[in-house]
């Protein structure tokens, strides 16, 4: 298993240096490894359907406890499968797309890499793993959508996709943590059976929010959708899997996975169906608007989307049977229908269906399978797309709570889907034949493999829907409602109400295609109104992000030392100020009877030297001040038998003289900068953390709140640490990585200092 | 920055290697008396100073033979390098000390240590921040 996920991550790394050598044939060659991958999952088929839930286990992190658990039940096969199987036709597909193209190489790469994440993403039952790998898609979506890197559009797409599905997905790292907490467990296959405690959970709500914020800006939800159409910069290949069969389906599957843990409350429901529902429609209303051929796939993907929202939202038996169907019915259409796209362009160069028409003759074959896709997409019988269209009717009109509404908008958004299949099915390949800017030929058989295949099968499981449903169907069911149900998947229902609103939609969306050229414009023209729709809210997010930090940067890093350390120093102070006046308010009375007389002495000299430091107009004289007083400290270290500290102190004292006597007569005269008002104010602040900080010492000489570690030094230095002085080893052996990081700090202060002082010379001499 | 001193100059030569020689023992000493790679490296980088200060820079960069800047990656890599032992042949914890005695001729018995290898990186990270610092604003100044 975990060969089966990391197979991809292997291949991808190869990719860039086998690509060019293996020519025409990369496709079909990579094409071997999802191929094997698809039959290799395709033999756990009878053992899941039998009801079983297999588990696979590796240490990861064995100390944190963290393992890399696979978990293979109906639900996740049925994605692995559709990763697989339709990622075969996918790179086989792209081996001819992208033939000749400069980054072919890197395409390998990101798109088996995307493959495995997937496939990773679906299959952990670890919450962190799923989270890694749910982000790892994002980040080769992010690459694979700026594919085109030289267009600023698709770089800006890129980074629309990439921060929306990031943002959400830090919710989703918080949702799941809270998860975790509220059911005890990292395991999915632990929280599966423990959704009452969840549900029950003061933690509930917010991390139902959380999640549900991850995976709505996953799946494109309302009003996170607006990624997915812009998403479509990417190349055709990507756009049919990324964007339409799998990685936007990641945000569906956990809350399909996720179902028996946190559905079944109101709120769920409320919130799934009603935002699932308003998706649909606003999916198959942009769709029916647009005309661009990726813009109306992309539409109707985020149609479908939020239909399956509301599917799983609903949550009664015949919804999850129909979410199950109609996600397999979906996938196979849309992956089709994607391909084609690519094929229509990739021949006529035309990405406009009001530009095409009549390519029926040029290749016949491409619009049979467009044809036999479309009707699965509009559910006519006897396509598969009918049968979970006639699930999803009997679903609504059941459902618990909110029937009529999300009813209502699942007949209105049918009908426009009708209307849309026409479009899509009709249009580019009936009527008179429209001059295109290539000569279009029949499409070769790599590009042609994906929707053949696709479409077929969408045909034969409409045919025969006990194919699917008997084994797999049923146990993705049972997963996703994590109790047994039956699944009776069917072509005939009989005369019923599902049926007539069937017949309704599809009455309606013809008229609406026979009217199309007047329909579409006129909704085009409601396009004025987008500037209050949610894109337009994620621009000024994004605005305001930028102001913010613009502003907030001046402010903060103004470049005046003075300010930045006054800050720090009054931060500083407030902080301990407000702790010790509210926490500790009686004062410490210290003992300063055992004190020799020569300490005092030595005191009163670092205080008179510090004095005259801050009062004298003499640069030479403040340093020479202040190297007494560090003596002065060092000093009261040897008195006080530290010996290692005292040598220290003394030598940075020479040390630091020594810099300062190195720029001391380059600065120029002294001369009074500061206003008086200013300098009583840093004076102020400057004895009032003095005095603060010596309060602290004292106090701290008085609370005992731990036995003090330095006993454990004493007691070890010897016998573990082979020597006799404590502080050297406590600096290179007890604490040595303590040591380390004070040592990277001195390299890079002198780093710093180094830079700053060649920029300078650089700028003096130029 | 010469300081046109005779007695200075003089002294300085041999005061050099004394004081290198002073702060290897401050080092090598340093696990059991007071002493230790801080220590030792600032008392070599005073040194390099002092005797930047009575002869001159070029002479002073060619005492130290290489560059400060080199210095300080040298010493962050022995340090680094000190954690690994313990790690790599018993599987212990990051930086957790290994200790190798052995006799040898003249000196008789040694103990070798990576305590010791990290505090010569100490070392050699606090002389070549220093210098890297003072030699910079001694160039600046001439």
């Amino acid at each position: 298993m975990l060969l089966a996920v990391l197979s991809g991550f292997i291949l991808a790394f190869l990719a860039p240096w086998l690509t060019p050598r293996l020519g025409r044939a990369v496709g079909w060659l990579f094409g071997l490894l999802p191929a094997a991958l698809f039959v290799w999952f395709a033999s756990f088929i009878p053992v899941v359907a039998s009801g079983e839930t297999l588990l696979f286990s590796y240490p990861w992190v064995p100390g944190l406890d963290i393992n890399l658990t696979f978990l293979l039940d109906g639900l996740s096969l049925l994605f692995a499968l559709l990763i697989s199987g339709i990622g075969t036709f996918i790179v086989i597909y792209a081996g001819y797309y992208l033939h000749g193209e400069a980054y072919q190489g890197r395409f390998y790469l990101l798109i088996l890499a995307f493959m495995a994440s997937m496939l990773g993403l679906v299959l952990s039952s670890n919450l962190v793993a799923l989270f890694v790998f749910w982000e790892l898609t994002s980040i080769t979506s992010y690459l694979l959508i700026g594919y085109h890197h030289e267009e600023g559009k698709a770089r800006a797409s890129a980074l629309q996709g990439l921060f929306v599905t990031v943002a959400g997905g830090l919710a989703l790292l918080a949702g799941l943590v809270l998860l975790a907490v509220a059911g005890g467990s990292y395991e999915l296959s632990e929280l599966l059976t423990s959704g009452d405690v969840v549900r029950e959970h003061a933690l509930y709500l917010p991390l139902l929010l959380l999640i549900l914020l991850g995976t709505f800006t996953k799946s494109a939800q309302f009003p996170f959708h607006f990624w997915l159409p812009n998403a479509m910069a990417a190349p055709t290949p990507v756009s049919a899997y990324l964007h339409s069969a799998t990685m936007v389906k990641a945000g569906v599957y956990l809350m399909a996975r996720l179902n028996p843990t946190l559905g079944g409350t109101e709120t769920w429901l409320l919130l799934l169906g009603l935002i699932g529902a308003t998706t649909m429609l606003i999916g198959s209303y942009m769709a029916l608007r647009s005309t661009g051929v990726k813009q109306v796939l992309a539409y109707s993907t985020v149609m479908a989307l939020g239909t399956l929202t509301m599917l799983i939202g609903v949550g009664t038996e015949k919804a999850i049977t129909a979410a199950v169907a109609f996600l397999l019915a979906h996938s196979l259409y849309k992956g089709a229908l994607f391909m084609i796209a690519g094929i229509i362009d990739h021949e006529t160069g035309i990405k406009d269906f009001r530009e095409l028409g009549g390519l029926r003759s040029a290749m016949p074959l491409t619009a049979l399978f467009a044809g036999i896709a479309a009707l699965s997409l509009a559910g006519i019988a006897p396509l598969f797309g009918f049968v979970a269209k006639e699930l999803m009717f009997e679903a609504v009109l059941e459902a618990p709570a909110i029937g009529t509404v999300i009813t209502l908008f699942a007949v209105a958004s049918a009908m426009m889907v009708v209307a849309i299949a026409a479009v899509i099915g009709l249009r580019p390949w009936f009527g008179p034949r429209l001059p295109t800017k290539k000569t279009p030929h029949e499409a070769p058989p790599s590009l042609l493999a994906g929707p053949a295949v696709l479409a077929t099968l969408g045909l034969l499981f409409g045919l025969l829907p006990m194919l699917p449903g008997q084994h797999l169907l049923s146990a993705a069911a049972l997963a996703v409602a994590g109790e047994p149900i039956e699944v009776y998947l069917s072509l005939w229902h009989g005369f019923n109400l599902p049926l007539l609103l069937s017949a309704t939609s599809l009455a309606v969306g013809l008229l609406l295609y026979w009217q199309w050229s007047r329909v579409q414009p006129a909704l085009a023209r409601l396009a004025a109104w987008d500037h209050l729709g949610p894109e337009r809210g994620y621009e000024k997010v994004m605005a305001s992000i930028v102001s913010i930090s613009d502003s907030h940067t001046r402010l903060v890093q103004n470049g005046y030392l003075r300010y930045y350390i006054l800050t720090i120093i009054s931060t500083l102070l407030l902080l301990l100020a407000w702790t010790i006046l509210t926490r500790y308010p009686v004062l410490p009375s210290p003992d300063l009877s055992g004190i020799a007389p020569h300490t005092f002495t030595i005191l009163a000299i670092t205080a008179l030297a510090a004095l005259y430091a801050v009062t004298t107009r003499s640069r030479l004289g403040a340093v020479a001040a202040l190297g007494a007083l560090g003596f002065g400290v060092a000093l009261i270290y040897v008195l006080f038998s530290a010996a290692d500290v005292g040598i220290t102190q003394v030598l940075v004292e020479t040390i630091t003289v020594i810099m300062l006597v190195l720029v001391l007569f380059r600065l120029p005269g002294f001369l009074d900068f500061t206003l008086s008002g200013s300098r009583l104010r840093d004076g102020f602040i400057a004895v009032l953390f003095g005095g603060t900080i010596t309060l602290i010492l004292l106090m701290t000489t008085e609370v005992q709140f731990f036995p003090p570690i330095s006993e454990y030094f004493i007691e070890n230095s010897g016998p573990l640490g082979h020597g006799r002085n404590i502080v050297n080893v406590i600096l290179v052996d007890f604490r040595a990585i303590d040591t380390l990081g004070e040592i990277f700090v001195l390299a890079l202060a002198a780093i710093g200092v180094y830079a700053m002082l060649k920029l300078r010379a650089e700028d003096r001499k130029s | 920055m010469r300081m046109h001193s005779l007695i200075l100059r003089t002294a300085g030569h041999f005061l050099l290697p004394l004081l290198i020689l002073f702060s290897l023992w401050l080092l090598l000493r340093g696990h059991n008396e007071p002493g230790g790679g801080f220590i030792g490296g600032l008392v070599a980088a005073a040194a390099i100073a002092l005797y930047l200060f009575t002869m001159d820079l070029q002479a002073a960069r060619k005492a130290l033979w290489v560059d400060p800047r080199n210095l300080i990656g040298i010493g962050l890599t022995l340090a680094v390098l000190s954690a690994i032992p313990g790690a790599v042949l018993h599987g212990q914890p990051f930086f957790t000390s290994q200790w190798w005695p052995m006799t040898l001729p003249l000196l008789g018995e040694v103990k070798l240590s990576t305590p010791l290898i990290f505090d010569i990186g100490v070392y050699l990270v606090v002389i070549g921040s220093v210098l890297t610092i003072v030699l910079f604003l001694a160039e600046a100044e001439e």
